[in-house]
């Protein structure tokens, strides 16, 4: 399979449920074409709302139309969802309307645009309610089965796609299992935990690695919230040294979760791979190098983290 | 509207105008001034118009009430439990632990209730999408959504403003949602016309796209009249001004600032129970005045 962006997997797999469930609807503030529902649009025009830019009431009408039994993917850049913090936290989590809100553009990988666009903050805040589940997916094959576990969710769902392309981390036969964190690449040495864009990164890493004598387990979390507990538990039990790498704010993300879970139930040495400061513009390669997010930063931590 | 009907409606409100005074008495806090003015509007709402079942619900085919304006729940609390939500006796439950009868309408904790509100400008536009959900499965349910004139300030509002009128157009414009303002003229911390006039009201919504009807939120013939007018409009959703007084009914909290977020007394509580019944009280609301004066001995 060739590389795909993550929110190009989501138009596509949006389009194909579509045509076979009646309920799902997309609203979009001015960015259709950029959140990639802009297909969708054109083939099922009465199910598709361009509110205009105005995210706070395309979540709360995303959250009306949930409550009346459509299944509404409310789409734009992560930041500019996050923004909206308190329509998310009052119409779409105490509500508890089961709508799927698709956070597009994350991370300094957008590149040129600069900081603004950026969703560097998007896992740390939505982390913070109860009720929504964080799924990240890093390839076109687990996105399209992420869309479709979603759309049969029962309550609300973030999704945290990517503007680049990623190269595909999976097989064909590869199954999504919501809530379960997948071991790609056993190990002994360290725990390389991510998802989403790095995730390739640090499977390239690991092969690197290898190299130089280390064995190192990469863990696709794909499901950030909730946790799972056992996998991520069971790899740093075998390793003793985990590190996590996401396109995030460093603060509040996975390697915030990872650290609150391996603190209280399992202290391990840990180390948090992720964007320190604002962003900035940028090309995206350059962005991930300066970030340490690149094979060669991830491999590099790694190693100074085993003291080789 | 029938003599009889009007006289019927009246009485509700009057009944309910009390149990708020009980229930805020005994939660010792919650919001007085916009919960005895919006209940005029409620009253009308649930005792004349809204088609519901409460022994269903979440029946498919049930009007929608959202009280975009949360922290005025006591008013629907009290609707809701004349309507046979929940006992009238839970009624004095209202901001105690464990209570379904939040401070600020709570959707999962108590059937009936539609959205979480209260953090203001956000229900409009779940109603909207709430219509608009309706419309594409076919239903004739109709939307209501209260929103509170200092809410107006929150721009998500404008956003829905904006929005909604075009929402669903052509095949499913919102025809089945009514908006009502409760145009008090009082926020939490002093008049709205002092803090952020949002005069000329009904000219913004009309440049929006809406119709507007300017009604006293006080007359239920003529809440009934224009709710019966907005449902006559097709095509697009309705906006109705409702002028209303802060504190209805109770003179000392009348057009009060003071009164907004402050519960009353024991004593201040059976003053206004007197004063909206007028003497002698029925047994029932010497029962309340009873167990109010108790209650201040304690």
């Amino acid at each position: 399979m060739p590389a795909k962006a993550s929110r190009a997997a989501f138009g596509e797999a949006l389009l194909d449920l579509g045509a076979r469930d009646e309920r799902i609807v997309t609203l979009d503030a001015d960015l259709s074409k950029s959140t990639m529902t802009a297909k969708f649009a054109r083939a099922y025009p009465s199910r598709a709302f361009n509110v205009g830019i105005a995210e706070s009431t395309m979540i709360g009408m995303a959250a009306g139309l949930a409550l009346t039994g459509r299944v509404p993917f409310a789409c734009s850049f992560a930041c500019f969802l996050i923004g909206r913090f308190e329509t998310i936290r009052v119409s779409v989590a105490y509500t508890q309307a089961p709508v799927k809100l698709v956070g597009t553009h994350v991370g300094v990988a957008i590149g040129e645009d600069g900081y603004t666009q950026m969703g560097l903050e998007d896992i740390a805040c939505i982390r913070s309610l109860p009720n929504i589940p964080i799924v990240q997916p890093a390839d076109e094959i687990e996105t399209k089965q992420a869309v479709a576990w979603a759309v049969e969710h029962p309550g609300p769902v973030y999704l945290r796609l990517t503007r680049q392309n990623l190269e595909p981390v999976h097989a064909d036969g590869y199954r999504f299992r919501f809530g379960r964190a997948e071991v790609l690449r056993p190990g002994n040495d360290v725990s390389i935990l991510a998802s989403g864009g790095p995730l390739w990164n640090c499977l390239e890493a690991a092969r690197r690695l290898a190299a130089e004598g280390v064995n190192a387990e990469v863990v696709n979390v794909a499901t950030i919230t909730p946790l799972d507990e056992e996998t991520i538990l069971g790899s740093a039990g075998k390793t003793g040294r985990v590190i996590t790498v996401e396109d995030h704010g460093v603060n509040g993300g996975l390697g915030g979760a990872v650290a609150e879970l391996l603190g209280e139930v399992m202290p391990t040495p840990l180390r948090r791979l992720g964007v320190t400061g604002f962003g900035e513009s940028g090309d995206p390669k350059a962005l991930y190098a300066k970030h340490g997010l690149d094979a060669d930063g991830i491999a590099r931590s790694v190693l100074k983290f085993l003291n080789r | 509207m029938a003599t009889a009907d009007l006289a019927r409606l009246q009485q509700i409100a009057r009944e309910c105008r009390v149990q708020i005074l009980r229930m805020l008495t005994h939660a010792g806090s919650g919001h007085p001034g916009g919960s005895l003015s919006v209940v005029d509007l409620l009253v009308t709402l649930y005792f004349n118009r809204m088609r519901y079942d409460p022994a269903r619900p979440t029946w498919e085919d049930r009007d929608r009430l959202v009280l975009s304006k949360g922290h005025c729940v006591p008013a629907q609390y009290c609707c809701m439990a004349k309507a046979g939500f929940f006992p009238e006796s839970q009624l004095i439950t209202l901001r105690k632990l464990g209570s379904p009868l939040q401070g600020h309408p709570d959707r999962v904790m108590l059937p009936g209730i539609e959205a979480a509100t209260g953090s203001l400008g956000q229900g409009l536009s779940i109603a909207a999408g709430m219509a608009l959900g309706l419309k594409m499965a076919g239903k004739t349910a109709r939307v209501y959504c209260i929103v509170g004139d200092g809410e107006i300030q929150e721009g998500q509002v404008w956003e829905a403003a904006m929005s909604a009128p075009k929402l669903g157009q052509p095949d499913h414009a919102l025809d089945n949602l009514c908006v009502i303002v409760d145009y008090n003229g009082i926020q939490l911390d002093d008049h709205v016309k002092k803090i952020l006039d949002i005069e000329p009201l009904v000219d913004k919504w009309k440049s929006f796209g809406w119709p507007v009807i300017d009604i006293d939120g006080h007359d239920i013939a003529q809440i009934d009249k224009a709710l019966d007018q907005a449902e006559a409009i097709k095509g697009k959703p309705t906006f109705v001004v409702a002028h209303t007084v802060k504190g209805k009914g109770v003179s000392f909290m009348e057009d009060n600032p003071e009164w907004h977020g402050k519960a009353p007394k024991p004593a201040e509580a059976i003053r206004g129970i007197h004063e909206i019944l007028g003497d002698p009280l029925p047994d029932w609301a010497r029962a309340i005045v009873a167990e109010l004066e108790r209650l201040e001995k304690q």
